[in-house]
């Protein structure tokens, strides 16, 4: 009776602790969970491209705004949009540039990481070419013009007429360290 | 790990023996339910007054607009460690104390399924307090980013941020070694007789969070090792420049913290479900919507997490489910209302201290259950978001859920454990000095969150200055009168009138069964249940 | 009788002072004066809420009450033994249910609303910065404005040797200034921690989040001055980040944008003057107190060891290339913010001057416009 009872207890044991690994693994397996979850409702693909439309059929019927939008997170660069907004149609590609400057005396690394609003958007807006999809180094004191090639899927909603685009970039670790050896150096 | 019943066949029921070691060494060593019920309870009791001072500084602050006795950063470091403190340290241990003393005399076992283990879980919790309250001398203080510990806030932060998550780490385990034990126990150790649907329902209560804990304490250790990892070996879970998002971790947290929710409430609601019957000396009213109610309660917590974040731009349809699901809650959790109140009608009441705790929890924790309903419709949370209301409403399921049910508790089963009646006159007096200052010190604070009082801010508009001070005066009152409480139950250990073996007419239940104070030995050999000590 | 006329105006003005007190201690225990549509349907969805809670609130309680006065013990009431009713419980399952969804539909409704950004007539980003809020009117008319919005309140006033003024915390030096009856898109982001930008009155809240962009909207319905703040835990200055918008006309507002141009313009032409060194400490200390003195202390001593001191710091008394590079372009991973995006070369000069002639830093430098613009190349 006594035998059996341990057992049987250390069969709960066993079974509740396979749970909470598995609950531990879970919190984990939710950040490709949540990856894919915004990558298939279009929320969030960031860094690839996305397939050209088949048979583009441009809907002049309509015109929707895009605005564009530069941020920097820490970057000693200088990030501007070519243009504040542009009117398209959908199903039309659409080039834009965005300029960029090294504003220091070093290479520096960065990634962009674009976002929309509204957030909807994200799913209607095809990027076909973008900096965003790799790195960009800029050597000390660089300008650079980037492009960004789109096309907005006709199906976005009748009621989006603006989306913005908005860009920031990050400066990507291990460029970071460089900055703090050279802010002492000028004077030697 | 052996089962403890092993020794029991030989000894007869009830006697004190003399093996286990005097002194300090009793207490480090024992394996006995009831010892290591006492310390939970203790050590809880311990960590409610350091949670309670801090929580004190934080009033006294928000005394008047201005700065005047602590530094913005400093008050950050109380709102972490208050949270954390009272969440981790304080109401769980108390109920994890309950279980270990009740549920073995409830369920007529002889002790915990695995005694050593239950030692460890104890003996987990000071490292991990000292660990918490230690991370405020440390350069740069502890976390300052409120106890949800929201990146990229909590990288910036400094060494006690990761003793803050070391000491997460802790409790986490010591929570599920002590849920497993209980689970365990509650499934395998039950006397012969008593059906899962015969069982108290404190015991159902808690086998369902012990579930819960198994299931969401991994979730929250992931979430906070990302966290480490993402602060220290360059790991970028929630950081958006390699590829993560600083929002996942709100979704981690919150898949944890709601059914953390729960894991506070449902061992709350088991305990009301026993003090109410027994002062109404009548069965508890729906026995079986009651089990299936807290399973829904529990189910459901697992899909609403999002609604502690309406504001971070999800998703319109994201919005709506949530607020949909959200609102589902309150069906469950008002089928448990409704079944106390049809336990009350048309029984024979009578008002000793556990029953004024218990329908205080029913009276408090009702609002706090309709001001949640409020907040789970979007729209007007987009108002309430992060403000006092919210604080509001989570101290009035907390305290007045959460502790005042821990209160009933005590008063409840203090003549079981120490033999003694407490002072019933100087109980009362407790009762009604923390109702009364208890809403004096967080009523006021729905009225500061509707007129537009964030929370977590030290200094605030002149607006908002007399709600402010009302809620100071009332929270010192509140932090005072549970002085009274220490004095009660220091007095009932020492002294007091003799309990009966039931000192309550209404109440049912193995553990009248045995002598108060109970032995230290007891259900040696399993009772034989008859009819009338079932639940009901 | 000028003693008399002197007593009266005084009781009048003690009257006065009186009321106003009583204004400031309103009391305020509901949601602020709504300026726009969404923001009364707020109230109204909060109040129809209100009326159900109370309502089931007080049934529920009488039931209780009843129990609680009626079935006593000591008024002899012996208890009934009955302990369920399958059809009494089915009942207080389903009518919950219908009433919650009957709430459900007209917040589904308010939400839909409250989301839809579409058709905007301006364009503004709010970004979130430890411990400010800067604003670009990136569309619409007022394109291209650009400004850092600052807590005006002084640190006396906080530290309680000064009187709180009315506005005390929700004062800034530049208004996010708005035309009446136009719908303006907010877009939120930040360059550091999560913020959220919270003005009640609008009934807006959206957290800015690092990396990404959010969006809200407004449509104020009147004109007027409302006040909100950060909503979101940001660190240690969180309670000092007001946010102050201001509907004006919309002739008040295209003079506004067209002295926003002019400043702008006079700013970016700075770089070609050159100041005294009194001019720029006296115009630096300024600047420095609103933008330094949050973490590095209005005496220089700074809050160690996450704010360093300036006072006798290796950046503020040695060479001067390093200390404007460290203003210009932050220190990655720290408070420290680039400050080249956000002040314009005549301030970051002055600052800069400030910063190496203060407390004890006595280097004599004097830091011109043009020195500036030469280290943003």
């Amino acid at each position: 009776m006594n035998e059996k009872r341990s057992a049987d207890n250390r069969r709960v044991l066993v079974r509740m602790l396979v749970v909470a690994g598995l609950m531990f693994g879970f919190g984990y397996a939710m950040v490709p969970m949540y990856q894919k979850f915004c990558e298939v409702t279009g929320i969030n693909n960031l860094l690839n491209a996305d397939d050209p439309l088949r048979n583009t059929q441009v809907d002049t019927s309509r015109t929707v705004t895009v605005e564009f939008d530069a941020n920097l997170h820490g970057l000693p660069w200088s990030f501007k949009p070519g243009q504040s907004s542009v009117e398209v149609h959908p199903g039309e590609l659409v080039h834009v540039v965005y300029r960029v400057n090294n504003t220091r005396d070093y290479p520096v690394t960065g990634q962009a990481i674009p976002s929309y609003g509204p957030q909807l958007a994200a799913a209607h807006f095809r990027k076909l070419e973008c900096f965003c999809f790799s790195r960009q180094t800029l050597a000390a004191g660089e300008s650079r013009e980037m492009p960004v090639v789109f096309v907005i899927d006709p199906t976005l909603p009748k009621d989006v007429n603006t989306i913005t685009l908005s860009y920031t970039f990050f400066e990507v670790a291990g460029t970071v360290a460089e900055p703090a050896q050279k802010m002492t150096r000028p004077g030697a | 790990m052996e089962a403890t019943h092993v020794h029991g066949a030989g000894h007869a029921h009830g006697g004190d023996h003399a093996h286990h070691p005097k002194g300090i060494m009793r207490w480090i060593t024992t394996t006995n339910h009831k010892d290591i019920g006492t310390m939970y309870l203790w050590f809880s009791f311990t960590m409610f007054l350091v949670g309670g001072v801090m929580a004190l500084i934080l009033r006294a602050e928000l005394f008047q607009p201005g700065l005047q006795f602590v530094e913005p950063e400093f008050f950050n470091q109380m709102i972490t460690l208050h949270g954390l403190i009272m969440v981790f340290g304080a109401i769980m241990p108390a109920f994890v104390g309950f279980a270990n003393w009740m549920i073995p005399l409830m369920i007529g076992a002889p002790d915990m399924a695995f005694a050593r283990m239950n030692n460890w879980s104890f003996w987990l919790l000071p490292p991990a307090g000292i660990l918490l309250t230690a991370s405020m001398f440390v350069p740069g203080g502890a976390a300052g980013t409120g106890w949800t510990l929201y990146p990229p806030l909590s990288i910036q932060m400094g060494i006690g941020m990761d003793m803050a998550i070391f000491a997460i780490h802790i409790l986490g385990m010591s929570s599920i070694m002590g849920s497993i034990n209980i689970v365990t126990t509650i499934l395998n150790l039950r006397a012969p007789g008593m059906t899962l649907m015969r069982m108290p329902m404190f015991c159902w209560t808690w086998l369902i969070t012990g579930y819960l804990l198994i299931a969401v304490m991994p979730v929250l250790a992931g979430a906070v090792t990302m966290l480490l990892t993402d602060r220290h070996f360059g790991t970028s879970f929630f950081n958006a420049a390699g590829g993560g998002d600083p929002v996942l971790f709100q979704h981690i947290f919150w898949f944890f913290g709601h059914p953390e929710v729960y894991i506070i409430a449902l061992p709350a609601f088991g305990v009301v479900s026993h003090v109410i019957p027994a002062f109404a000396r009548k069965p508890l009213f729906g026995y079986t919507s009651m089990v299936y109610a807290i399973a829904a309660i529990a189910l459901i917590s697992f899909i609403v997490w999002a609604h502690h974040m309406y504001v971070v731009g999800m998703p319109v349809a994201g919005q709506l489910y949530f607020m949909y699901a959200t609102i589902l809650i309150a069906v469950p959790t008002g089928v448990k209302v409704f079944n106390w109140v049809a336990t009350m009608w048309r029984g024979s009441l009578t008002f000793e201290t556990p029953m004024l705790f218990a329908l205080g929890f029913l009276f408090l924790f009702t609002i706090g259950g309709f001001t949640g309903l409020v907040l789970s419709n979007t729209a007007v949370d987009v108002q309430l978001q992060d403000t006092y209301y919210v604080v509001a409403h989570f101290h009035y399921v907390m305290v007045a859920g959460a502790l005042f049910s821990a209160f009933a508790a005590v008063y409840y089963w203090l003549p079981k454990w120490t033999g003694h009646m407490y002072d019933e006159t100087l109980g009362k007096w407790h009762f009604w000095l923390s109702f009364i200052f208890f809403n004096i010190a967080f009523f006021p604070q729905h009225f500061l969150g509707l007129a537009g009082m964030p929370r977590r801010i030290p200094d605030y508009a002149l607006q908002f200055t007399d709600f402010n001070q009302v809620s100071t005066i009332g929270a010192f009152g509140f932090g005072l009168s549970q002085l009274l409480f220490l004095y009660i139950v220091l007095k009932t250990i020492r002294s007091g009138e003799k309990a009966a073996a039931k000192p309550w007419e209404g109440a049912t239940g193995l553990e009248w069964t045995v002598p108060s104070p109970a032995p230290y030995h007891t259900f040696e050999e399993p009772p034989v249940l008859t009819e009338a000590k079932g639940h009901a | 009788m000028g003693i008399n006329k002197k007593t009266q105006s005084c009781l009048t003005g003690l009257a006065l002072m009186g009321w106003s007190a009583m204004v400031r201690a309103a009391w305020e225990f509901n949601f602020q004066i709504p300026a726009t549509k969404s923001a009364q349907t707020v109230i109204d969805l909060h109040n129809m809420m209100m009326i159900i809670i109370m309502i089931i609130f007080i049934g529920v309680f009488a039931v209780v009450s009843y129990s609680v006065f009626k079935h006593r013990k000591s008024k002899g009431h012996q208890a009934a033994q009955f302990h369920d009713n399958t059809l009494v419980e089915i009942a207080w399952t389903v009518v919950p249910l219908i009433i919650l969804a009957a709430m459900a539909w007209p917040a589904t409704v308010a939400l839909l609303n409250m989301r839809d950004t579409a058709q905007a007539d301006i364009t503004i980003k709010a970004t979130g910065h430890q411990w400010k809020w800067g604003y670009d009117y990136l569309k619409g008319e007022g394109e291209g404005i650009r400004f850092m919005s600052l807590k005006a309140t002084p640190a006396e006033q906080i530290r309680g040797s000064a009187a709180k003024e009315e506005h005390y915390l929700l004062e800034v030096d530049k208004h996010v200034v708005v035309p009446v009856g136009k719908k303006i898109r907010m877009l939120t982001t930040s360059t550091d921690v999560i913020h959220s930008w919270w003005v009640p009155a609008l009934a807006v809240k959206q957290d800015a989040i690092p990396g990404y962009v959010r969006d809200a909207w407004f449509k104020a319905e009147k004109e007027g001055i409302f006040r909100g703040q950060c909503a979101e835990l940001c660190g240690k200055d969180h309670a000092f980040m007001p946010i102050v918008v201001e509907v004006v006309s919309a002739e008040k507002y295209s003079q506004w944008v067209g002295n926003q141009k002019k400043q702008m313009a006079a700013a970016a032409d700075e770089g070609g003057k050159s100041y005294s060194l009194d001019e720029l400490k006296s115009r630096g200390e300024e600047v420095y107190a609103a933008n330094c003195a949050a973490c590095h202390q209005a005496n220089g001593k700074g809050l160690p060891p996450a704010f360093p001191a300036l006072d006798g710091s290796k950046i503020a008394t040695g060479p001067k290339e390093a200390h404007i590079a460290l203003v210009l372009h932050g220190k990655p991973n720290t408070a420290m913010a680039a400050f080249g995006g956000q002040l314009g070369d005549g301030d970051i000069a002055a600052v800069i001057t400030y910063e190496r002639n203060a407390w004890g830093n006595k280097t004599g430098d004097v830091v011109q416009p043009a020195d500036i613009k030469a280290a943003r190349k």
